[in-house]
């Protein structure tokens, strides 16, 4: 995806449209909105600060005169804003297809759904990738640093633009369950129903070394230059090698058991010829899928993302103690977790939903069996389905 | 296993020390009824008087007061919290086994952890609950030792129901038929039963002194009505609830 020519249109689109709320209807295509940071920047939580931010955002479904019936979705490392449907034919569908659109979980009949694409992203909202207005260049490694607490600073202020003061919910999966979590955090009077689907207060140490990992390959590519790539060839070997072991945590063993077991990649019949060649059917889906995504995303914003996804804890909001962080919270909580999730495995979904307990607060959790590991969240689980549709009824 | 009629098995003995405990009169009061049931053959269990459903409900949201903090354990589709909730302004809390039934008690809005009790109650801190609740699971645990050692450390207060397994037609089916009872609260034989620890009022208040616990108060549904505890229920209650606090 050529992402720089789309952005164009999307800009001149946004130019046209009227942020009143007032007839705020079904956005056919991204929208672009460039939040107000003329008289003072936008300060970062670690101490950056960005001269313009841009974000980029696709809604569904009408907004209600009493303007009550908004549900904002947030969506994990790497997604977008384009959270359902498709634009034109043949597009491919949004990446929460199953979950949003009209008579789905999150009816769009219903609610107002928006979706924007997370600060330091390169999907449309302001990111590494964008041009600095300061030095007319990209900004790539000066990038500031973001962190989870930035993206949902960034949803308030969208929110404040869009004239949405409370969220009839918050919904997300992975790293965008943290961030509907972070929302009810730093907006408890925001917020009424949060929806945490795979995550948890914080990502585990055995999450925090696999993203060491993929940095690490993105970083000693050749072509990553300290992050000044752009305008040459990008650091795409890397980035790819990163998303393949990302990938691994995405799935589990019993699903990776069930697709691909050890079978030969097919028109393979004998064992490669070389050692570089793929051999087995895993490899060559592992490998595809980190080619895949390293010709649509950027190495700087990767890096960027997993930091923040590592630095997150909770806990922060209680002085590290996440009992006294839930009591901030007023919404009620849905968590939903998937058996063979070992990124964010359902003991620390559950380490959650006992401080919010413990807390006193309203608080579901569910753990789902599913053979497709974290990545069950994506792919359309039935029963995950039936408890967003009985939480946002209830 | 031994027979019946096995010559090892002291008869006279069992006789003499299970007749101590039954109140005088029972079994000429109960002749008639006793003999029908030895009689019957087929339709066990079709013949008790109706009984209403959860009744337990009942009693449970008169026992508990204004405002407290309720955790309910195997708490189903959250229909007693919710009335707790509603009627009583009790903030409450469900755990369930069964994913199908969690769902339920999502869409009623009452909050639930979906978590299995045979992993303890280690999850809660000591006395975070004013009431900790147990209706009709404790006999189904596969470890309801576990769960009775923490529900007075996490609730200040206990409440317990079960199905008396030494309720006298209960006793009178299995003594006549040779079989596992099949009655109305036990509907399932015994493959299908999910009873796996039967338990008596006794065998309970046996328990509860030994660990350290008061029996605060005490309700039985027997011969189709719900009244509070008497001496002689451990024959005559069909199924027991009682309030548990630490002595």
């Amino acid at each position: 995806m050529n992402w720089l020519e789309k952005q164009a249109t999307i800009s001149e689109e946004s130019g046209t449209l009227k942020f009143d709320g007032a007839n705020l209807s079904e956005g056919r295509r991204p929208r672009l909105l460039r939040l107000d940071v003329d008289r003072e920047p936008f300060r970062l939580e670690m101490g950056g600060q960005l001269a313009e931010l841009d974000v980029a955002f696709e809604t569904f479904g009408t907004l209600s005169s009493k303007r009550n019936n908004a549900v904002l979705i947030t969506h994990a490392l790497a997604a977008d804003s384009h959270v359902a449907g498709s634009h034109e034919p043949g597009e491919r569908r949004g990446w929460w297809n199953e979950v949003v659109g009209p008579g789905k979980p999150i009816d769009t009949d219903r609610f107002f759904v928006i979706c924007p694409n997370i600060l330091g992203s390169c999907h449309g909202t302001t990111g590494p990738s964008s041009t600095n207005p300061l030095t007319g260049a990209p900004y790539g490694p000066r990038f500031p640093r973001i962190t989870v607490g930035d993206w949902v600073t960034v949803h308030g202020r969208l929110l404040d633009a869009l004239g949405i003061e409370r969220l009839f919910a918050v919904a997300g999966g992975s790293l965008g369950g943290q961030q509907a979590l972070e929302l009810a955090l730093r907006f408890p009077d925001r917020v009424s129903r949060v929806v945490v689907v795979a995550a948890a207060a914080r990502l585990s140490a055995q999450g925090l070394a696999f993203n060491a990992c993929g940095r690490t390959a993105i970083v000693n590519d050749p072509n990553f230059n300290g992050g000044d790539y752009y305008g040459k060839a990008h650091p795409t070997s890397g980035l790819s090698a990163a998303r393949m072991m990302a990938n691994i945590t995405y799935l589990s063993e019993e699903g990776m058991r069930g697709t691909f077991g050890r079978r030969l990649r097919e028109s393979q019949g004998a064992a490669a010829r070389d050692a570089l060649e793929a051999e087995f059917a895993v490899e060559e889906y592992v490998a595809e899928q980190g080619r895949r995504f390293a010709a649509e995303f950027d190495a700087n914003s990767y890096l960027a993302i997993s930091r923040a996804m590592d630095h997150y804890d909770a806990a922060v909001w209680g002085g590290g103690d996440l009992l006294k962080a839930c009591e901030r919270i007023e919404a009620s909580v849905l968590l939903l977790s998937f058996d063979s999730d070992w990124l964010y495995p359902p003991k620390d979904c559950r380490e959650l939903a006992l401080a919010l307990i413990r807390a006193g607060k309203r608080v579901h959790h569910a753990n789902i069996p599913s053979a497709h590991g974290h990545d069950s969240f994506l792919l359309g689980s039935p029963m995950m389905n039936s408890f967003i549709h009985a939480f946002l009824d209830g | 296993m031994p027979r019946i009629d096995d010559p090892r098995i002291d008869s006279e003995l069992l006789e003499r020390r299970d007749i101590d405990r039954l109140p005088p009169g029972l079994f000429e009061w109960r002749v008639a009824e006793v003999v029908s049931i030895a009689s019957r053959r087929v339709g066990r269990g079709q013949q008790e008087p109706r009984v209403p459903s959860r009744w337990q409900d009942e009693i449970i949201v008169n026992e508990i007061s204004q405002g407290a903090s309720v955790l309910d354990l195997g708490c189903g589709d959250g229909e007693l919290l919710e009335r707790l909730e509603n009627g009583r302004g009790v903030r409450g809390q469900g755990v369930e086994i069964d994913l199908d039934i969690v769902l339920k008690a999502v869409r009623r809005g009452v909050s639930v952890l979906h978590a299995d009790l045979g992993e303890g109650l280690h999850w809660f801190p000591d006395h975070s609950f004013d009431y900790v609740v147990l209706e009709e699971t404790l006999q189904t645990l596969q470890n309801p030792k576990v769960v009775l050692s923490e529900l007075l450390r996490v609730g200040r207060r206990g409440i317990v129901s079960f199905p008396n397994f030494a309720y006298w037609r209960v006793i009178v089916d299995l003594v006549a038929h040779g079989r596992m009872p099949v009655t109305s609260r036990l509907p399932f034989p015994w493959y299908a039963s999910e009873n796996i620890h039967p338990l008596s009022l006794q065998d309970m208040l046996d328990w509860a002194e030994a660990s350290g616990m008061r029996v605060v108060s005490g309700h039985s549904h027997a011969d189709g009505a719900v009244r509070p505890l008497r001496p002689e229920d451990n024959l005559h209650a069909e199924e027991v609830l009682l309030v548990l606090e630490r002595k």
